[in-house]
């Protein structure tokens, strides 16, 4: 029991980072466009279906394949924001983005599966399961390089918001739209790149995701249910409050299963309900609550 | 917002369609007249199980309408309560031995359990607004699907088997048809009610300002959980009465995320907030949606990604529907020439039907 839970832990914080990389673009998207971004589930599967064509198709490690995929996904972002979200105005504009990107959803996951059939897939290199023993676990060596480059994502987008000038426009824009124009921040070139940004890193964690669980074009309402669970919990518009719920959060989960495995994703809809009951802004957010 | 308006509003805004009331009277008698007799004409199994399930969603998009047209917080839970309905019939009459038509009396049984419901999802999602609500729908509706494929009475991922009932394909379907056309009826008079009701009038006075509302005295909670009750239970009802014809519930129909979907989309479609809106949108989307799932060329997936295309186009370029667009032709073309009273078209977007004045007394505030 003891050395069990001590797996989970071991894999809750790496997985965690991975589930961490994803829900930055998720909250990133938010903090600037106010838009919770339903498709981010089943972009990640299409970001992992990427990898996973590169690598059978053309024999490219998915690691070396991210040069590819992350441009792509980067365009695919900037392409949904031009032709829809950017279309919407009005009062009503953070509800008709969610029905808007939940149909988005809906047509990446229709053509999905009609390419890739309903056969679960995953990547699977040479060294997706060899492993290492480490505090009295074995750790898969995908997890390690997942994790390391997770937070070398979490790091680089960290970068990117306090230590450029883009960054300070994102965050100018977080803070007071209104404002934002008035001192001449185009904000519509700012929300695009960073509706871009948050896509793209969908295409490193659906990489890695695809090399440690097999998936199908289904899979995305299971991953958008955590990742909306990790982003409010950390606090909508946070990248630290990000990778903090997700450590936590994949953490818990592990402890779950141990117990109880068929509810263990329940602990996620249930941190989702009372998060947003209990504190709307969640555990990390700094603003009074937004746009409530 | 148009809070306090500087000229005097004619004590009866004119209908958004201005049509008279005699046109409007022999209209729906010739609606109610068409849809009695439809299975009479069409007897042919095939065809009538189009009217069956457009009935059904009807009634389904009428009871979403009922809450989140009139108050504006949108729904996108309704599936707890359709599975629930289907899976409390398929349960008490496999537990309680009811067999045959007997097993209509579960229907408002199931209604009970989805009011039941319903209170405490209540509760929990009303406390908060706008996209923060729509989250907690979706996330209390997985918790509820969870709880189809894992519970120990559900029957796990083969769900539960209706009674069956005897009988010739044709003579089904038509008991079906009446039935699902008394709960159409049925429901889109309760949303007729509500809606001249001054219950209907504190929803709609929550829609555009719960603040405000709250300010001018109406108990917030207490409407919003009401018109959600009784949402829920008409939602449920229905869904007892689906799992009926359907003859099965599975965990992954009976609480299907699409079904929310579908209930805004037609919503949207047809016009978001009126009463004719969801019935028309129902009308058009479900046989639609059945048609197109027979066709070969649209088999597997493309059917949904042509309903993600439908839901995309609706949202961005008819977000108002087309009942209150279609209104606004029409008087536009009967007023032509003349300074026309267009009514309350201002304040753009989809919730812009009300056709009533503001309840505001004067803008004091």
């Amino acid at each position: 029991m003891g050395r069990e839970i001590a797996q989970q832990v071991i894999d809750g914080i790496l997985i965690g980072g991975v589930y961490a990389l994803m829900a930055v673009g998720l909250t990133l998207i938010f903090g600037v466009l106010d838009i919770i971004n339903i498709a981010q589930g089943v972009l990640v599967i299409l970001g992992a279906y990427l990898s996973y064509s590169l690598f059978t198709k053309a024999h490219i490690d998915p690691f070396i394949g991210l040069a590819i995929t992350i441009p792509a996904m980067f365009v695919v972002g900037v392409v949904i924001h031009w032709a829809f979200i950017r279309r919407l105005r009005g009062t009503e504009r953070t509800s008709m983005t969610l029905l808007v990107t939940y149909a988005v959803a809906l047509i990446i996951e229709g053509i999905l599966y009609k390419i890739y059939g309903a056969d679960n897939v995953q990547i699977s290199t040479s060294y997706t399961n060899k492993s290492v023993h480490i505090l009295g676990g074995y750790v898969g060596w995908i997890y390690i390089w997942g994790f390391v480059m997770a937070v070398a994502g979490v790091v680089i987008v960290y970068f990117l918001l306090y230590r450029t000038r883009f960054g300070r426009s994102v965050r100018a824009i977080m803070q007071d739209e209104t404002a934002a124009r008035l001192v001449g921040i185009n904000v519509n070139r700012v929300a695009a790149l960073t509706f871009g940004i948050g896509v793209a890193v969908t295409a490193a964690g659906g990489m890695i995701f695809g090399s440690t669980n097999p998936f199908n074009a289904n899979s995305g309402y299971d991953l958008i249910s955590r990742l909306l669970s990790i982003v409010i919990l950390g606090g909508m518009g946070s990248v630290g409050g990000a990778l903090a719920a997700a450590v936590f959060m994949l953490t818990l989960e592990g402890l779950v299963i141990v117990w109880q495995p068929t509810w263990a994703v329940a602990v996620y809809y249930a941190a989702l309900v009372i998060v947003l009951l209990v504190r709307p802004t969640g555990l990390f957010g700094r603003k009074a609550v937004r746009a409530q | 917002m148009s809070h306090a308006p500087a000229t005097p509003l004619p004590a009866v805004m004119p209908a958004p369609g201005g049509l008279g009331t005699a046109a409007k009277g022999g209209g729906l008698l010739l609606l109610v007249v068409a849809a009695v007799a439809f299975p009479q004409v069409f007897s042919n199994p095939a065809v009538t199980n189009y009217g069956v399930y457009a009935l059904i969603y009807v009634t389904a998009a009428t009871a979403w309408n009922i809450f989140s047209g009139n108050s504006g917080y949108i729904a996108l839970g309704q599936a707890v309560f359709y599975g629930s309905g289907a899976y409390a019939l398929a349960v008490a009459a496999k537990d309680w031995n009811i067999q045959g038509t007997t097993a209509f009396a579960l229907i408002p049984f199931a209604g009970l359990v989805g009011a039941l419901i319903a209170i405490p999802f209540g509760l929990i999602a009303l406390r908060v607004r706008r996209h923060t609500f729509i989250v907690i729908t979706i996330a209390i509706f997985f918790i509820f699907q969870l709880m189809a494929f894992n519970l120990w009475f559900t029957g796990g991922s083969s769900g539960q088997t209706a009674p069956f009932l005897n009988g010739s394909p044709v003579g089904f379907n038509r008991l079906f048809y009446y039935i699902g056309l008394g709960f159409s009826v049925g429901s889109i008079a309760i949303a007729w009610l509500i809606r001249r009701s001054r219950f209907g009038l504190q929803l709609r006075a929550i829609r555009d300002d719960e603040d405000r509302a709250r300010g001018l005295g109406v108990r917030a909670m207490r409407v919003k959980l009401t018109a959600f009750v009784i949402s829920g239970a008409i939602t449920a009802m229905i869904g007892a009465v689906w799992v009926y014809y359907n003859g099965q519930a599975e965990p992954a129909f009976a609480f299907n995320p699409l079904f929310d979907l579908t209930l805004v989309v037609m919503a949207f479609l047809g016009g978001y907030g009126s009463i004719s809106g969801p019935v028309l949108g129902a009308l058009i989307m479900e046989p639609l949606y059945l048609w197109v799932n027979t066709q070969p060329a649209f088999s597997g997936s493309v059917s949904d990604i042509l309903f993600g295309a439908i839901l995309l186009l609706v949202v961005l370029f008819l977000p108002r529907g087309i009942v209150p667009t279609g209104g606004e032709f029409i008087t536009r073309f009967r007023t032509r020439g003349r300074p026309a009273v267009i009514p309350a078209a201002a304040g753009a977007g989809p919730a812009a039907t009300s056709s009533t004045p503001p309840v505001s007394s004067g803008g004091a505030r």
